[in-house]
């Protein structure tokens, strides 16, 4: 009784959690233009998504700032940690919390802010700014996924090394960065992932000319949505999917070869 | 000078020297003119309780921390400011600080690698180190497969191959259970005569200190308390601080007659120590096992036994005799309740000036 009520209960979660982005499969595969009405199997949306120009620019801009936004905001922000870590413990205290406010600021005000910003300085609003946006604000998740790593190693390895005859530069490569990547890799990917879905701030600070999916997306729900936009949605929910799995796989092996 | 060879110059220099080494943090001091000596070969314990500035010496060493104050001397050449890894030394950390994303042997040719040593004399100075340890076999291991013990003697090993002048070890044997930690000690002696290199050993264990070392330096508050070989250490402490911290034992309000006659609890006591004056108050230090337990009557002070343990080999009793609890051990069992008689051999009394402050304490012993 308790377990059919455990495995009842678990598959309604799974159900709720799922039903819309499987609802929004099925559309994309619909012949027909409406939602409520399935008319036929057809691949014509994918097909239309990728011949429409609008669309495969706004997926392309998409990731490659999500690629590079997450890179830079992984090297600043890991530079940013050593330093952090050498600062003495009220500092450091500091230094947090001045780091976890933009985490808990909304993104609109983010967004404005960053662009009123832009336009004082006369910049023009266009790829470059949205990158350097996202690069702000991605930066505090790398750091708070980084500096917990320093707290463990407590400076330990890395003055061995030292006492062996390493120079900083290469105690810190050979050392430090292996013990700390578990930590680097997990803020790339959430630096990568709140990237990928950011809306409010890319919205305020891209130009006219730019667009990034979800900003494309919103400007089409004005004028109505066509099924392409489904496929769209469909091959992303796939391919996060598949990385997913890829770097859970990946992570485990590695586990399985350290024991 | 000229008429002495360089060998003998040589061997009467301190290979260390630690000059005036004050230290403090967020004005706390932790090293107050710390001043100390190490000789070539030697094996020399820093002995303290917790916090008393023993890693904190052994960092000023290792370079890892800057005095505020003093120098340090190696072979003649102040290395005060030389960094960690230019420095002839190498280290055993207190928590060991292996690197996990190496396995054993990629962890014991670090330091080799970085000096820039052959294939074929890495493989062999990895075979031989392991094999001083007892780990023969180990080099595919990962850091994480290795218990607490074998993990400090890949440490060790990772330290020795390097061929230090100096190996400073921090209680590098704090981590492990009372059989493994003796199973070491014999080792490290063992290894330190095999490499003939000098060691600079931390602990806050006595027992430990007094076995390993050929010097202990007691340690409190960042002061030398006392300096000497362990038999001097444990027979003649200089101050009620280190006849406390070494061993057990009774420290008595005392008041020196006239040389070589203390008054303890009222009680005439013969001993060996001049020139404390007369009538001066003293501090006296007798050893549990130096009391000698009679029948009533037959010793200098009479009591009563309070308490009575077996303590392995022999029994720790408390004696109830002229308003003082002395704590007493002999071989054989005297009762609770049972009255006896105690007395001292003159040489086994240990006569100390009575400090007036810690501060005085302090520098009286800096001398
Ligand atoms: N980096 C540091 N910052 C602040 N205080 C420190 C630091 N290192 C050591 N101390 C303080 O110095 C004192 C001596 O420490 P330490 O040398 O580690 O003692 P021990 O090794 O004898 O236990 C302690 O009170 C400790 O809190
Ligand atoms: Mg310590």
């Amino acid at each position: 009784m308790k377990k059919t009520f455990k495995g009842l209960y678990l598959a309604l979660i799974v159900f709720f959690l799922y039903l819309p982005i499987f609802t929004l499969m099925v559309l994309s595969f619909n012949e027909g233009k409406t939602m409520n009405a399935w008319v036929g199997f057809s691949l014509k949306w994918y097909e239309e998504m990728f011949n429409n120009r609008q669309i495969m620019e706004a997926l392309g801009n998409t990731f490659t700032i999500a690629f590079w936004s997450a890179t830079i905001a992984t090297i600043v922000g890991t530079i940013a940690c050593i330093g952090i870590n050498a600062m003495g413990e009220k500092k450091k205290s500091i230094i947090m919390g001045l780091n976890n406010i933009p985490l808990l600021n909304a993104d609109i005000v983010i967004g404005i802010s960053l662009m009123l910003t832009f336009l004082m300085f006369g910049i023009s609003l266009n790829y470059g700014t949205v990158l350097f946006s996202h690069i702000t604000f991605c930066l505090p998740y790398v750091i708070l996924s980084v500096m917990p790593k320093f707290k463990q190693l407590q400076n330990l390895t890395y003055e061995a090394a030292l006492d062996l005859g390493a120079t900083p530069v290469y105690a810190f490569f050979k050392v430090v960065l292996p013990d700390i990547m578990p930590g680097i890799i997990s803020g790339f990917l959430l630096a990568f992932t709140m990237s990928v879905d950011d809306f409010v701030i890319t919205h305020f600070t891209r130009g006219a000319g730019i667009n990034t999916i979800s900003t494309l997306i919103y400007s089409q729900v004005k004028v109505g949505i066509r099924p392409t936009l489904y496929a769209l949605s469909t091959v992303i929910f796939v391919i996060v999917l598949v990385v997913l799995i890829a770097i859970n796989i990946m992570s485990n092996k590695k586990k399985e070869k350290n024991i | 000078m000229g008429k002495y060879p360089a060998e003998f110059l040589k061997i009467k220099m301190p290979l260390i020297e630690l000059i005036d080494i004050s230290k403090s943090y967020d004005g706390e001091t932790v090293l107050d003119e710390f001043n100390l000596k190490i000789k070539e070969n030697e094996f020399i314990t820093l002995l303290g309780p917790s916090g008393c500035g023993k890693t904190t010496t052994l960092r000023i060493l290792g370079g890892f921390v800057t005095p505020d104050t003093g120098k340090v001397i190696y072979q003649g050449k102040d290395i005060t400011n030389l960094a960690p890894n230019k420095r002839p030394l190498n280290t055993v950390f207190q928590k060991y600080a292996l690197f996990p994303n190496m396995n054993i042997a990629e962890n014991i040719a670090f330091g080799l690698k970085i000096s820039g040593k052959s294939k074929e004399y890495i493989d062999d100075k990895i075979k031989y180190a392991l094999k001083l340890v007892n780990l023969n076999g180990y080099e595919k291991r990962s850091v994480d497969s290795l218990s607490g013990g074998q993990q400090q003697r890949i440490a060790i090993a990772r330290a020795i191959v390097n061929e230090p002048k100096v190996l400073l070890l921090d209680e590098p044997l704090g981590a492990l259970d009372l059989k493994l930690r003796q199973e070491m000690q014999y080792e490290l002696i063992r290894l330190k005569k095999e490499l003939g290199i000098t060691f600079l050993y931390v602990t806050h264990d006595q027992e430990e200190a007094l076995t390993m070392s050929d010097k202990v330096v007691v340690m409190n508050q960042g002061y030398i308390q006392q300096m000497g070989t362990p038999e001097q250490i444990y027979n003649e402490p200089e101050n009620a601080f280190v006849a406390d911290f070494i061993g057990d034992s009774n420290i008595i309000d005392g008041v020196m007659m006239e040389d070589r006659v203390v008054k303890i609890c009222n009680h005439i006591f013969p001993c060996i120590d001049e020139g404390f004056g007369r009538n001066k108050p003293v501090d006296v230090v007798i050893r549990p096992e130096d009391i000698i337990i009679g029948k009533p009557g037959e010793g200098t002070i009479d009591g009563v036994v309070t308490s009575n343990v077996f303590i392995g080999v022999h029994y720790e009793m408390c004696i109830q005799a002229g308003g003082f609890e002395w704590l007493a051990q002999n071989t054989t069992s005297y009762p609770v309740g049972t009255h006896v008689s105690m007395r001292v051999v003159p040489d086994n009394i240990q006569i100390m000036n009575k400090p007036q402050s810690e501060d005085e304490e302090a520098m009286a012993l800096d001398e």
